[in-house]
């Protein structure tokens, strides 16, 4: 499968299983703009799979009174770059739910997926990946799968995970990315990062797209330079895993971040400050 | 092929612009593109043969003045009533016929409410809590609405578009309620209102959203929030079933309610109800409103048009209710919230290791860690802190 059909197949399996589930966006009924929710409307009827007004604080806003009484709610945003007018609804609504009603309440079944990050033709509004943004906010997690496989085992995870998550797919891998997925559910782990490959100099930290970018310079820094790193692909942005990196940078003696976002204020700042905290 | 190749010469050999070409001149209705084209549910292929409009967009007539729609401020949507001032019913068919006993709990939610209001407000006067928001004045929109609602209902005090949420949800469970959702003329611009609505008439869903018109929002009057004929004329434009109602009239937001919550559930749709009525007292205990508007515009209010007031004086028609019980039940009531008051004081407050509890399900490593980093410096600095008024 590519990473939308493991999208679309994490999905499937999500609205097989639980009665309650439904998912709703703009354009989400007809398959979507990148196709993930192709076939769901006709396989699961037009009451939970459903087009919204175009309206993101909307989207977000409705998703979390369905996650309150207790429903899934899998909120479509089409485009990343567009998650700014839910930024009120995701962080002062969402991520508060539990916190402000002393448990009493909460929007744990509330996941928002959006396709993320660059894909070479995307200018300022289809390229943004503002994962930094939300990961000054306690109460969410924040997740990036580097591939199909892991795209649907950490989706199944979000999905159903008791706090509202935020899943940000790279939409420069939807068709480009190819490998073996299991049609069946399984889920991987969140909050915990994947050293992807072993290695003794330098430790090489990235997620999403990056990842694979960094996987190169491994291999290039290992045939030019006789350097060995260790990668690893960060996976769950928040709550991150400080366990995986910092232990890695205590074999290896030194750290890289690498990512899309803009330099000041992205997530390497929140790493490198914990790791040599 | 022949058109193809003699495009690619029109428009340039290169490969780009040789497509661009290809595609400019392809007929619509080809079969590749025909096939290329999304599903279309509910449009006409085949336009009619009659001169109207066919746009997907509006179903409407065609018209050829040009004439602007004048938006009525002037006489707006109607307000609708029970009780006249004096507590008499205007229409009989009108009145809800409540037994004696229900009409009293009514009275006596309100007035419990002014008490515990005018308690808590002294209270923070006097520097034993730290902030409070009255009610005057708009007692009957909270009673009159809330009597008509079912216990299973679902009440969000603002947060419009989860309440939308819920109710959808509410929906497809076959749950039987109705959610309702409540918000002041101030909150009625925010965006979210907007999308509250929009999304409530789209996704078909039983929720009311109770609108109280209170004329201020802090210090800013309904003239400065908004131009056109209040809330209840914006329901329209989203295709919801809307009405404007007396607020300080019980009965009349009552049967609004009553009404709106029966349909919604079964019609599956939304209502907009206005609910107009004046903030008596000031916005908040951090608020003076005597900055911003007369007094004697407040008293004319409390004087002459208070929901209590209009509801002591249909009770006291009817002999429901005299000086002597007003005198017993204030002297009660009072009692009541002293004691329930008295006894919240003495609660200390939560221990500050919660601050960290339920941010999410399940506490992460890095919170743990900050709440044991708390308690470490409690240690150390806990004589600098009012540790004495918190739980351990």
């Amino acid at each position: 499968m590519n990473l939308f059909q493991a999208i679309t197949s994490a999905l499937d399996n999500s609205l097989a299983k639980d009665p309650t589930a439904v998912i709703f966006g703009e354009d989400v009924a007809f398959g979507g703009v990148f196709r993930c929710t192709v076939g769901l409307r006709d396989k699961y009827g037009k009451d939970r799979v459903f087009n919204t007004p175009l309206c993101e604080q909307g989207i977000v806003g409705f998703g979390i009174g369905i996650a309150v009484t207790g429903a899934t709610a899998i909120a479509e945003i089409q485009f990343a770059d567009y998650i700014f007018p839910a930024f009120d609804q995701i962080v002062n609504e969402a991520a508060k739910y539990r916190y402000r009603s002393g448990d009493l309440f909460n929007c744990g079944s509330l996941t928002i997926r959006a396709p993320w990050g660059c894909v070479g033709h995307g200018a300022l509004y289809h390229s943004q990946s503002p994962e930094a943004f939300f990961a000054h906010c306690p109460g969410i997690k924040v997740v990036v799968p580097r591939s199909p496989f892991q795209a649907k085992g950490l989706l199944l995870s979000c999905i159903e995970d008791k706090n509202p998550c935020i899943f940000f797919e790279p939409k420069i891998l939807y068709r480009a990315a190819v490998e073996q997925v299991p049609v069946e559910p399984y889920s991987i782990p969140l909050s915990q990062a994947e050293v992807v490959q072993e290695g003794s100099d330098v430790t090489l930290v990235a997620w999403g797209t990056q990842v694979h970018v960094i996987r190169e310079v491994a291999s290039m820094a290992q045939e030019k330079l006789g350097v060995s790193c260790e990668v690893i692909d960060l996976r769950t942005i928040l709550p991150w895993d400080m366990d995986t990196v910092c232990k890695s940078v205590i074999k290896t003696g030194r750290l890289l971040i690498s990512h899309e976002a803009p330099l000041t204020g992205g997530f390497a700042s929140e790493i490198s400050s914990t790791v040599q905290y | 092929m022949a058109v193809a190749a003699a495009a690619a010469r029109v428009w340039g050999s290169s490969r780009g612009l040789g497509q661009a070409g290809l595609l400019l001149l392809r007929r619509p209705g080809a079969r590749g593109l025909a096939r290329s084209l999304p599903q279309r549910q509910a449009q006409q292929h085949f336009p009619s043969l009659d001169d109207k409009p066919q746009f997907p967009g509006a179903s409407a007539e065609f018209v050829d003045k040009l004439e602007f729609i004048q938006p009525n401020v002037i006489s707006g949507i109607p307000v609708y009533r029970v009780m006249d001032r004096q507590g008499q019913i205007i229409n009989p068919s009108e009145d809800p016929h409540l037994p004696q006993e229900k009409v009293l709990k009514f009275y006596k939610s309100m007035t419990l409410l002014n008490t515990m209001d005018r308690i808590l407000y002294e209270s923070q006067r006097q520097g034993r809590i730290s902030f409070y928001m009255t009610n005057y004045g708009e007692e009957g929109t909270h009673v009159g609405s809330a009597a008509a609602l079912d216990n299973t209902d679902l009440v969000f005090g603002q947060y419009r578009e989860a309440a939308v949420g819920a109710a959808y949800a509410a929906k497809r469970a076959n749950a039987n309620r109705v959610v309702i959702c409540y918000f002041g003329e101030g909150a009625a611009s925010e965006g979210d209102a907007h999308a509250g609505f929009n999304f409530a008439a789209t996704l078909e869903c039983p929720i009311i959203f109770f609108c109280r018109n209170n004329g201020y929002a802090i210090s800013t009057p309904t003239s400065e929030q908004y131009r056109g004929d209040g809330i209840a004329a914006r329901g329209p434009g989203y295709g919801i079933m809307s009405i404007r109602v007396d607020g300080n009239d019980v009965f009349a937001v009552y049967n609004a309610t009553k009404e709106a919550r029966r349909r919604a559930v079964a019609e599956n749709q939304p209502f907009l109800i206005e609910a107009m009525t004046y903030r008596i007292g000031h916005h908040s205990t951090s608020d003076d409103s005597s900055a911003y508007r007369s007094v004697d515009e407040v008293n004319y209010w409390d004087k002459q048009d208070h929901p209590i007031s209009r509801l002591r004086h249909y009770l006291q028609s009817r002999g429901w209710w005299d000086d002597e019980q007003e005198k017993a039940w204030r002297k009660q009531s009072r009692k009541k919230v002293m004691e329930a008051f008295e006894q919240a004081e003495r609660k200390p407050k939560p221990s500050p290791s919660l601050l960290f509890s339920d941010v999410y399900q399940e506490m992460p490593a890095q919170l743990r860690k900050q709440q044991e980093a708390l308690a470490r410096h409690l240690q150390t600095y806990g004589e600098h802190y009012p540790l004495d008024h918190f739980e351990k």
